[in-house]
C-alpha cells in the first residue's frame, strides 16, 4: 500500500518518511509513540502536521533527523530518505553534516533554546564555521546578514548581545536565523509560535513564509494551531494517537474534512465556529496514553460517529481518497455528512 | 521590557559585568578578595618583604618575644617567625593551588561526562565517587602519604584526590541539569557532536558553580596542607609552610605562644577569606542565573 502521507505534488520529494516506527523504553514496556507514520515533503513546499500534545508529532520529526535517540528513545522501523539518503541508521558524525546545514531546526522555546553564555552573533557564527570553511570575520558577516533578514533591527549591533537581552519573539527570530544560516534545503520547524503571544506569533509567521517564497526552501511546520495550518500550509498531515489520520492539500482539509478528528478540529476552531454562528465545539474526552492506545480506531471513544462493531476491533489503515489518505472506517459513509457540515466552511484567515 | 533590552543593547556588554558589579558590592567578600590578594602580593615579593633570612638561625635568639628586630618573636632555633610566615605563604599558597588543580583536572571531565552521558557509564564513575567520598578526606590523605612517603607534592596529590569527588558531584549536577535545556537540543539540531556540545555548551554554563567549589577548596586544601605539614607528613625542613611553622611552634607554646598563635591566625584568616569569597561568588552567580531566566 502506497502510504505518502502528503498528496504527490511533482514526484520530487525532498523528505519521505515511510513507516516510522519510534519507540521510548518505560515502565510501562515498550511506548510505541510514533506508529508507522508516513509523509513526505516536496521541493519549495509548506507541509504542517498537526495534532494535539502527546500525539507524535514532535517526535517523528525529532526522530527524523536523530533526536530522540540521546533522549532514550529509539527508531524501531521505517525509513527517512532525505534528497534520497537514507537517514534511518546513519552515524551521528554523517548526521551531524546534515544538520544545521540542509535541514534547519526551530524548536518551540525560544527562551531556553539559545545559550545564555554565548553573544546571538556567536552561536549563529558557530554554526556558519561547522558547515562552511569560512573565516571568523566571514561567519560573523553571515551570521549579521541572517539577522537580518528575519527583521531583527540594527543586527549588526544586535549580534553581540546576549540572548536575555531579547525578547521571546526576537529570540525565536535569532532561533530561525539560525536555522536558515546555511541555506537550508529543508526547514523543520517545531511549534515555533506556541510559546510567544498572538501578535508576535503571526510576525514570525511572516518572516517564515517571506523566507521561504525567497530561498525556496521547504518547510515542514509542526503545530496544533489550525489557525496557523490555514495561514501557511499547502498541504497537511494530521496526526492522532502516534498516528497519521488524515493528510490533504490544506484547501481540501478545511473544505472537506474526510476524518471525523479532523472535522472536530475545524469545529473547536473559534474562527470558524464563529463563521457559523455558534461557540467553538470541543472535542469531548482526551488522548490516550501511549500505553494504553484503545483497540480498534485509536479515535473511536472520542468519536460523534463511531459505531462499535465497525470501529472498536480491528485497526485501521490509512487509505488513499481522492485527495489525499484519511484513516478511518467510516470514512467513506461519513463523507456526506462530513462534507455537508462544512459546506459553508472556506478557509479561515487569522485575524 | 523592550526599553531595558534597547538600553542593555546601547551598553552592549556581557553579564559579567553585572556579576562583578554585584561582587564589589558584597562588602564581606571584597574585603576577603582583598586579604586573599595582598597574602598573594606577600607571597610573590617575599624575599624583599622578609626583614630576615628564614633559615637562618641565631643562638642569641631563641624563643624571644615580639621585639623591635623580631617582630613576631623568633622560634626555637632562633629564626624570625615573621619572615619565615612570608616565605611560607609562597608553599601553602603554590600547595594548595595543586591540589585544587589536581581535583579540578579529575572531577571537572569525570563529571563532564559522567552527568552528559548518563547511563552505565555515570553508574561506574558515580559509585566509585561514593567510594571515594566515604573516606575522611584528611585520613585518606594520610594514608595515602603514609604510602607514598611524606612531601609536600604527595600530600598534596593525595589532598587532589581527595577532594576531585567533591568537585566532580557539583559538576555532575550541574550538567545533569543543563543537559535538559533546550538549547543542547538545539546545539545538537545545528550538528553540534557530543564533545563539542560538552567543551562549548555545557562547559560555560557549569562554571559557576564550579569557581565556588574551587574557591572553597582553595580554603580546605590550604587547611589540610596545613594539617599535614602540621603532622610532618607534608613540606619536609629546611623548607616550611604555615602548617609546619605551627606544628614547629605549638610543642613551645606556654614558653613563647606568639609564634604558634601568628601561625594559627593566618592560615585561619585566609581559609576564612577563601570561604567568604566563595560564598559571595555564589551569591552574585546565583542572581545573575536568575537575571538571565
Amino acid at each position: 500500500m502506497d502510504q505518502t502521507g502528503s498528496p504527490p505534488g511533482g514526484g520530487d520529494k525532498l523528505l519521505e518518511i515511510r513507516d516510522l516506527v519510534v519507540q521510548f523504553p518505560s515502565p510501562n514496556g515498550l511506548l510505541t509513540v510514533v506508529d508507522h507514520v508516513s509523509l513526505s515533503v516536496g521541493r519549495n513546499d509548506i507541509v504542517c502536521i498537526v495534532g494535539e500534545s502527546g500525539s507524535g508529532k514532535s517526535v517523528t520529526m525529532q526522530a527524523a533527523v536523530g533526536l530522540v535517540q540521546p533522549k532514550g528513545g529509539r527508531v524501531s522501523g521505517g525509513s527517512v530518505k532525505f534528497e534520497g539518503q537514507e537517514l534511518v541508521g546513519m552515524s551521528s558524525r554523517q548526521l551531524n553534516r546534515i544538520r544545521g546545514d540542509s535541514i534547519g531546526f526551530i524548536f518551540q522555546e525560544p527562551m531556553t533554546s539559545l545559550n545564555p553564555a554565548y553573544t546571538v552573533g556567536d552561536q549563529i557564527a558557530e554554526v556558519v564555521r561547522r558547515h562552511r570553511n569560512v573565516s571568523r570575520r566571514d561567519a560573523w558577516k553571515r551570521a549579521v546578514e541572517v539577522m537580518d533578514r528575519v527583521h531583527i533591527a540594527s543586527a549588526a549591533t544586535r549580534a553581540g548581545d546576549y540572548p536575555h537581552q531579547f525578547s521571546g519573539g526576537m529570540r525565536q527570530r535569532v532561533m530561525i536565523a539560525m536555522a536558515i544560516a546555511c541555506d537550508p534545503k529543508l526547514l523543520i520547524a517545531d511549534e515555533p509560535t506556541t510559546a510567544l503571544d498572538v501578535t508576535i506569533q503571526a510576525r514570525i509567521l511572516e518572516v517564515l513564509e517571506e523566507l521561504q517564497r525567497e530561498s525556496g526552501m521547504s518547510v515542514l511546520f509542526i503545530t496544533h494551531d489550525l489557525g496557523v495550518v490555514a495561514e501557511i500550509a499547502r498541504s497537511v498531515v494530521v496526526m492522532y494517537g502516534a498516528q497519521v489520520v488524515e493528510s490533504a492539500p490544506v484547501d481540501e482539509l478545511f473544505r472537506s474534512p474526510r476524518h471525523p478528528y479532523t472535522a472536530g478540529l475545524l469545529e473547536a476552531m473559534p474562527q470558524v465556529a464563529l463563521d457559523r454562528g455558534h461557540a467553538p465545539i470541543a472535542i469531548p474526552g482526551v488522548v490516550a496514553q501511549a500505553y494504553a492506545w484503545p483497540q480498534g480506531c485509536r479515535f473511536h471513544p472520542r468519536c460523534t460517529f463511531c459505531k462499535p462493531e465497525v470501529c472498536a476491533d480491528a485497526p485501521v489503515p490509512l487509505m488513499p481518497d481522492d485527495h489525499g489518505f484519511v484513516r478511518c472506517a467510516r470514512a467513506a459513509e461519513l463523507r456526506a455528512t462530513l462534507g455537508q457540515a462544512a459546506t459553508e466552511r472556506s478557509v479561515p484567515v487569522m485575524s | 521590557m523592550s526599553a531595558t533590552t534597547m538600553q542593555s543593547a546601547a551598553v552592549a556588554l556581557p553579564p559579567p559585568s553585572g556579576f562583578v558589579k554585584r561582587f564589589m558590592r558584597n562588602r564581606t567578600a571584597m574585603i576577603s578578595l582583598i586579604i586573599l590578594l595582598l597574602i598573594t602580593l606577600v607571597a610573590i615579593f617575599a624575599p624583599y618583604l622578609a626583614p630576615h633570612d628564614p633559615a637562618k638561625s641565631s643562638l642569641r635568639a631563641i624563643m624571644k618575644p615580639p621585639n623591635a628586630t623580631y617582630l613576631l618573636g623568633s622560634d626555637d632555633l632562633g629564626r624570625d617567625v615573621l619572615s619565615r610566615l612570608i616565605f611560607a605563604s609562597r608553599l601553602s599558597l603554590i600547595a594548595s593551588v595543586q591540589a585544587v588543580v589536581i581535583a579540578l583536572g579529575l572531577g571537572l571531565p569525570l563529571g563532564l561526562i559522567a552527568g552528559y552521558l548518563g547511563g552505565w557509564v555515570d553508574m561506574v564513575i558515580m559509585r566509585l565517587n561514593d567510594a571515594l567520598m566515604s573516606f575522611p578526606a584528611l585520613i585518606l590523605a594520610v594514608v595515602i602519604v603514609g604510602m607514598v612517603g611524606p612531601s609536600l607534592t604527595n600530600a598534596m596529590t593525595a589532598i587532589g584526590l581527595v577532594y576531585a569527588p567533591r568537585v566532580m558531584r557539583v559538576v555532575r549536577g550541574s550538567t545533569l541539569s543543563v543537559r535538559q535545556e533546550v538549547y543542547i537540543n538545539a546545539a545538537r539540531a545545528t550538528g553540534c557532536s557530543d564533545a563539542r556540545i560538552i567543551t562549548r555548551h555545557v562547559l560555560p554554563n557549569v562554571t559557576g558553580p564550579l569557581v565556588v567549589q574551587a574557591t572553597v577548596l582553595m580554603g580546605q586544601a590550604l587547611l589540610a596542607e596545613a594539617g599535614l605539614s602540621f603532622l610532618g607528613l607534608g613540606v619536609q625542613p629546611p623548607e616550611a609552610s604555615w602548617g609546619s611553622i605551627l606544628g614547629a611552634a605549638f610543642p613551645f607554646m606556654q614558653r613563647s605562644p606568639v609564634p604558634t598563635i601568628a601561625a594559627g591566625l593566618v592560615i585561619s584568616i585566609t581559609v576564612l577569606c577563601f570561604n567568604l569569597v566563595g560564598d559571595g561568588i555564589r551569591d552574585s552567580v546565583g542572581r545573575m542565573r536568575r537575571a538571565g531566566d
